[in-house]
This record gives C-alpha cells, sequence and structure tokens, in this order.
C-alpha cells in the first residue's frame, strides 16, 4: 500500500502575539483541506504533534480540543515527541493509513510559544533532556555546544563554518513569505551575535516561534499528490552523557538507513532536504549522519555553497530557511517540513524552488538526538 | 492658561555600573553595556524608598515656589514600589510637606507611567478649578530579580510636578493618553519582583502605546516632529526611546538633552518626568516640548508643553541650590554589586 500527502499548508511563522492557537489550527487545517480539494467530513482521524500545550498552555487533552475546533468529530490523538512531535504525528498517522484503520486524515502539527515568559519557555523545553541535565542546570544550546565543540575538536571544524549555516538558512527565508526572519544575514553578523553558550551565538541559534503546519494523507494517489515512499523513527538515550559518539546522532543514522533501504534509494538520490537546524551545529551534523557528506567534510561544503539554492549543484538543503530561518514552534517544525518539500516536489516552491526536485528528505529530531525521524517523499 | 508652576527633582546618589553587574553574572560586559545602551544606574540608599525619594523631589520642587503649600489642593504620587500595599504614600508625603488636611490625596499606580498620569489628572482638576495649585509626583525604587534582564536597567530616582494656572513657566498646550490590555510587565500582589515577556516588551507594547499616543498628539495639534525643539519618551531602556525618536521624524538634537536613561537607568514612573525637568534645566522662553511617557499593561500619556519667560526664575534657583538634574547626574558614589545587593535589601 502506498501513502500519499493531498494536501499540506502551514501558517505564517513568527511572533503572532495577537493569533490564538485554534486560530492557528483553522488556518493551517482548513487551508490544507482546500490543498488536498476534499471536505472536512471524509477526514477520519486528526494526529496532533504538539510538545508544549501542557507546561506552557495549560491544556491537554489536545487532540479532542482541536477535533472540536476543528469541526472534526473523528478519533484524535496528541502525539508527543520534544521537537520531534510534528514527525513523530505524521508517522503514527502513515501506520494508521498502513494498517488499513483509516483511508483519510489528517496531521496538525501546533506550537504556541510566545505568550509565555523565555525563562518558562526554556524550562519547558528542558523538559526534553534527561534528569540528570535538568539537575545540572543545563539547557539545549549548551547541551547542543557541547557537540560543536567535539565537532571543532575532532574535526577542526569553525565557527565561521557553523556561522554559514545561519547565513544559508536566512537567504532561503528570505524568500519564504511565511518564514519568520526575511533578513540576510552576515558570517560577520554571526560571530558578532551575543554568546548563547560558547562556541554557540545568539544567530546560530533558532528561535522560539508560533506556527502550525498541516497535511492531508491517504491512500489515494489525486492530482498533485505526493509519496511518501518512507517513515521511520528511530531513539536514542535521552542524556549526552550515555551516547557512545558526540560528533553523531546514532538515532539519525539508523532512521536514514532503514529509510534509505524501504524507499529503496540512496542519500545522493534526494534532491532536497528539510532538516532539524535547531542549531547551526545541528545542520552540520544532519548532512553527515544522512548521508549527504562524509564524517567531518559538512561544514566546508556548506560554507562554500554546495547546499545552497542557486550554488549548490547537488542537494539543496533547508530551502523553507529550516528552523534557523523559518522559525521553530517546536511541534510544528516537522510537519512544515513535510510541506516545504510537498511544495517543492509539486514544482510550486516559488522563488525558493529547486530545480529538478524529485525525492525530498524530512529530518526531525527531539531533544538533542534522543528521537530522531526521516521521511523521505516522492513525487 | 494650565501649567507647570515649578518643578524638582530627585536621583539618589549610588550608581552602579552596569558592566558590574554583567561581570556578577559572567556575562558579556561590553556586549551588555552595548545592547541596552546604558552604562550606569541609580541606587537607592538603604534607608531610602519611594516615599522618600518623592519627599525629596517635592522639597526640592518648593525651593523655586513662592507660595504657601497648604494652597495645594491635590497631591498625587505615582509609583510602582509604594512602600506599603495598603496605606498611602501621598499622604506620608504630605504630612511631611506640611500640606495641612483640607487636599486630595491619592497614590497611583500603572507601571513607568504611573507619574505622568497624575499629572495630566491635576491638570484637569486645576483646569475644572476644583484646586489651585496639584502637585504630581513620580518616584520609584524600582525592583529586578537577580540576574533578570531587569537587574540591569531598574534605578530609583524621583521628580515633582506643581500645576497651577498662574505664574506658569511650561503651558501645557495639549494632552492626551493611549491605552489598551497588553500585559506586558506585571507582578502580583506579595510578589517580590515583577515579570515581564521578554521581546513581548517592544513592539506590541512599548512601541505601539508610545506611537499612539504621539500620532494622537499630532493629529491634535496638528503639528509634526519638526514643530518641536525636544522631544522626551520613556527610557526603559537605551534603545527604545532613539528608535521611536527615529520612527516619529525627530532628530538627534532634539532627543538627546533628555537621555538620562545613559547614567541613571531606568527610574520608572520618574523617568519621563526627570527627563522632563532635564529639558526645562536647559529651555530658553518660547520653546516647545513633546513628551510621551509608557507604563506596562499598559498605556502611554502624551503631552505637548511651552515654556514661559517664567522658567528663567526657577532655573536660576535651581542652578544655585545645586537641584538640577546634571547636578544629580554628576553627584555620584560608585557602589560595587555585593553592596548594591545589600542597599536593595536582596542581602
Amino acid at each position: 500500500m502506498k501513502i500519499f500527502v493531498n494536501g499540506a499548508a502551514t501558517t505564517q511563522f513568527g511572533e503572532l502575539w495577537g493569533v490564538s492557537p485554534r486560530s492557528l489550527a483553522r488556518g493551517s487545517v482548513s487551508s490544507a483541506l482546500k490543498d488536498a480539494r476534499i471536505e472536512s467530513a471524509q477526514v477520519e482521524a486528526l494526529f496532533v504533534g504538539n510538545m508544549l500545550s501542557g507546561m506552557l498552555g495549560g491544556q491537554e487533552h489536545l487532540g479532542a480540543f482541536f477535533a472540536e475546533e476543528l469541526g472534526l468529530p473523528v478519533p484524535a490523538f496528541k502525539v508527543e515527541g520534544a521537537c520531534a512531535s510534528g514527525g513523530l504525528a505524521l508517522h503514527n498517522a502513515v501506520n494508521s493509513l498502513l494498517s488499513g484503520q483509516y483511508a483519510t486524515v489528517v496531521v496538525l502539527g501546533i506550537e504556541k510559544m510566545t505568550d509565555h515568559k523565555p525563562e518558562d519557555v526554556a524550562t519547558a523545553l528542558m523538559g526534553a533532556g534527561s534528569e540528570e541535565e535538568r539537575n545540572a542546570g543545563a539547557t539545549f544550546p549548551g547541551l547542543y555546544a557541547i557537540l560543536a565543540r567535539m565537532h571543532m575538536n575532532e574535526f577542526g571544524t569553525t565557527e565561521e563554518q557553523l556561522a554559514a549555516v545561519a547565513v544559508k538558512n536566512h537567504y532561503h527565508a528570505s524568500l519564504n513569505p511565511n518564514a519568520q526572519f526575511h533578513n540576510l544575514l552576515t558570517v560577520e553578523q554571526v560571530m558578532r551575535s551575543s554568546r548563547v553558550a560558547d562556541p554557540l551565538k545568539l544567530l546560530d541559534c533558532s528561535p522560539i516561534s508560533d506556527g502550525a503546519a498541516a497535511v492531508v494523507l491517504s491512500t489515494k494517489n489525486i492530482k498533485g499528490s505526493v509519496e511518501v515512499a518512507a517513515s521511520v523513527v528511530a531513539t536514542d538515550t535521552l542524556g549526552l552523557a550515555q551516547r557512545a559518539h558526540l560528533t553523531q546522532l546514532t538515532a539519525t543514522q539508523r532512521a536514514a538507513e532503514k529509510a534509505y533501504r524501504i524507499a529503496g534509494l540512496t542519500a545522493g538520490q534526494v534532491s532536497v532536504a528539510e532538516v532539524h537546524d535547531c542549531f547551526t551545529v545541528a545542520e552540520v551534523l544532519a548532512m553527515e549522519d544522512l548521508g549527504f557528506f562524509p564524517r567531518g567534510k559538512a561544514a566546508a561544503a556548506i560554507e562554500k555553497g554546495e547546499t545552497r539554492l542557486g550554488t549548490s549543484a547537488g542537494i539543496v538543503v533547508n530551502p523553507s530557511g529550516g528552523l534557523k530561518g523559518c522559525g521553530h514552534p517546536v511541534g510544528a517544525t516537522g510537519v512544515k517540513q513535510v510541506v516545504e518539500l510537498v511544495d517543492q516536489l509539486r514544482g510550486s516552491a516559488g522563488k525558493r524552488q529547486v530545480e529538478n526536485a524529485t525525492i525530498g528528505l524530512a529530518h526531525n529530531v527531539g531533544g538533542s538526538g534522543a528521537t530522531a525521524v526521516v521521511h523521505i517523499l516522492k513525487k | 492658561m494650565i501649567g507647570i508652576v515649578s518643578y524638582g527633582s530627585y536621583i539618589p546618589r549610588c550608581r552602579i555600573p552596569i558592566a558590574d553587574i554583567a561581570r556578577a553574572w559572567k556575562k558579556d560586559a561590553k556586549e551588555v553595556v552595548h545592547s541596552l545602551g546604558l552604562t550606569d544606574k541609580s541606587v537607592p540608599a538603604f534607608d531610602e524608598d519611594a516615599a522618600t525619594i518623592a519627599i525629596e523631589s517635592a522639597l526640592s520642587c518648593f525651593a523655586p515656589f513662592h507660595g504657601d503649600p497648604t494652597d495645594i489642593d491635590v497631591l498625587f504620587v505615582g509609583s510602582e514600589s509604594h512602600p506599603y500595599a495598603v496605606n498611602p504614600t501621598s499622604t506620608i508625603v504630605g504630612e511631611l510637606l506640611g500640606l495641612g488636611n483640607a487636599y486630595l490625596a491619592a497614590d497611583l499606580e500603572f507601571a513607568c507611567k504611573a507619574g505622568t498620569a497624575a499629572m495630566q489628572a491635576i491638570a484637569g482638576l486645576v483646569a475644572a478649578g476644583h484646586a489651585k495649585y496639584g502637585l504630581a509626583i513620580g518616584a520609584d525604587t524600582a525592583q529586578g530579580k537577580p540576574h533578570d534582564f531587569l537587574e540591569y536597567t531598574a534605578a530609583a530616582g524621583g521628580a515633582a510636578f506643581l500645576l497651577g494656572s498662574d505664574h506658569v513657566a511650561a503651558r501645557l498646550l495639549a494632552d492626551t493618553s493611549y491605552s489598551s490590555d497588553t500585559p506586558d510587565f506585571w507582578r502580583r500582589d506579595g510578589m517580590r519582583y515583577p515579570s515581564h515577556a521578554g521581546r513581548f516588551t517592544g513592539e506590541p507594547a512599548y512601541y505601539s502605546h508610545v506611537m499612539g499616543a504621539a500620532s494622537r498628539l499630532f493629529e491634535m495639534t496638528g503639528t509634526t516632529a519638526a514643530d518641536y525643539d525636544y522631544c522626551i519618551f520613556h527610557m526603559p531602556n537605551g534603545k527604545f526611546p532613539r528608535e521611536v525618536a527615529k520612527r516619529l521624524g525627530f532628530s538627534r538634537e532634539q532627543l538627546e538633552p533628555s537621555l538620562l536613561v545613559d547614567h541613571i537607568g531606568n527610574a520608572y514612573s520618574a523617568t519621563t518626568m526627570l527627563a522632563l525637568s532635564a529639558v526645562l534645566d536647559i529651555a530658553r522662553a518660547g520653546q516647545k516640548i513633546f513628551m510621551v511617557s509608557y507604563g506596562s499593561g499598559a498605556g502611554s500619556d502624551a503631552f505637548v508643553w511651552e515654556t514661559t519667560s517664567e522658567l528663567n526664575k526657577i532655573q536660576q534657583v535651581r542652578e544655585k541650590k545645586t537641584l538640577r538634574v546634571s547636578d544629580a547626574i554628576s553627584k555620584k558614589t560608585y557602589v560595587d554589586y555585593i553592596q548594591f545587593l545589600k542597599l536593595t535589601h536582596k542581602l
């Protein structure tokens, strides 16, 4: 059985202080249904990817909450996996279709973060870490800074090369009307920005964002559909201390290897990828863990423009702007990545269109690599 | 014509360099100073609070005032750090100033704009004939939680404005307000330190309200930025007033004399009023001043003042008695971070 994305949409991402979670959900789901040209009565189940509604909004029972809001009286589920919540929701939706339980489902990824105090958001996000890390006062910028330092020590990766990731992704975001940031960056600006957790600076970090994204999945290959060729999840230890490696995310490698096998593809065949650049170093790790570049070679390649629109001769990475440029409403991110790939594979991505895009890969990470979700989409 | 009959100001003597606070928390001091746009902030002495600061600023206001304090029919004290949750600061101040008993006293609270709200209300009472003189005071010993961003800027200070209709040194030509329910900064009863909503305090809060009030005032008066000699905006940090002045079309020269935040931080209810005092200290007769306050929660009060020949008499007294804002800024004693914690009762 094959699974298809029939419709896809995102809201604007950003500091949406005047927009409620209900409005975000309505906006993205109604656009996705319209895109799929189906009525809501045809939807048989709703999967909601979200991380923080309980800790920040005091609202659990999110499946029924949005089912009511969307006028979809169907089975509804909240799926949580930290920043991989959106990807995990997609995976569960795909499985529900493969099982034959449903024929058409909606996946909504959503997060409302900017209504809350930054320290409360930071504490809530740290819920994705291990107990030892929380007790030690670690934060995710700190944990990814450890990974960055290790990569620098082992492969000679430089801070300027990390900065190049942010520069590229802001350029892509400047072409995306739904992105949080439309300003271009220079390596110097990234280097001069405030230090958050050495060697990571403010402009190495993805922002706190609001936003929602939705896709309609079904077993029908209607016009404009994109096939989900693989949907794979892998996990690793919550904390960094128990990991065998600190210069690679094993969960990403495992998920990618299995996804390529299921799809019958190799990394070299992927033309466009949306990867989890929560921090610039995370994109470097992803490039290597997904097999796009040999170990230790990705940072230099990114710096040379080998993954940038207009200068890449091969794969283009994060044409949406990624988490850094497009924004990172955590539960929405994994779904937004797939929405971007659908646009790219349909050839409807406008100014940020990747030429001859045929195979797309979405890579969504929870925590510091404890969960990795890989989806492969093809025309 | 209603206007300012006299004014006074008070800034505690102690200062802490912002760089010292940054270093205490292992932050990059240069970066913090640059991003906030201020170098020092004022710190209250161990025995100073909003009431003592209000009295100091009122006494400074009385120095050039030749009238009888018992002719003051209204006393409003605006503060976000009133010493008591219940028990008015205004009666403590009124008693020590010798206002007698035949006066209306009230405490106002509206984050950083409670003092200008007092000025606007008193102007109305004087205009209606309910009061001969009214004293509006903004005084604060603002609190920032250690390690919170506010710790760099929350300062102490006070300013007092006596409003009336005779011997007016600055005429009130127009005023307006702009308010909305915008929870960008708050402190619940019983909580020691305020909370704030990070970046939300910028565009939808400060800029939206200051720009809203300023636009209304431009419309009401049929003026533009070019019609004014000076502009004054609330200063939660060094960046916001500069940016809002630029957006409204004011030049650096029009804004510069009011930028006290660089030297003393944000004295909350007193900030805009202290800035008006600093401008009045140097203004000549017949000059126009555009002023907009901002209080979180949120609202802005906006005023147009025009100075008169009476102003010079006040300036002379303030200069002779070294009461000018510039005098208070230069009279300073630096304290280190540990002393700062002691003085503000955190240790």
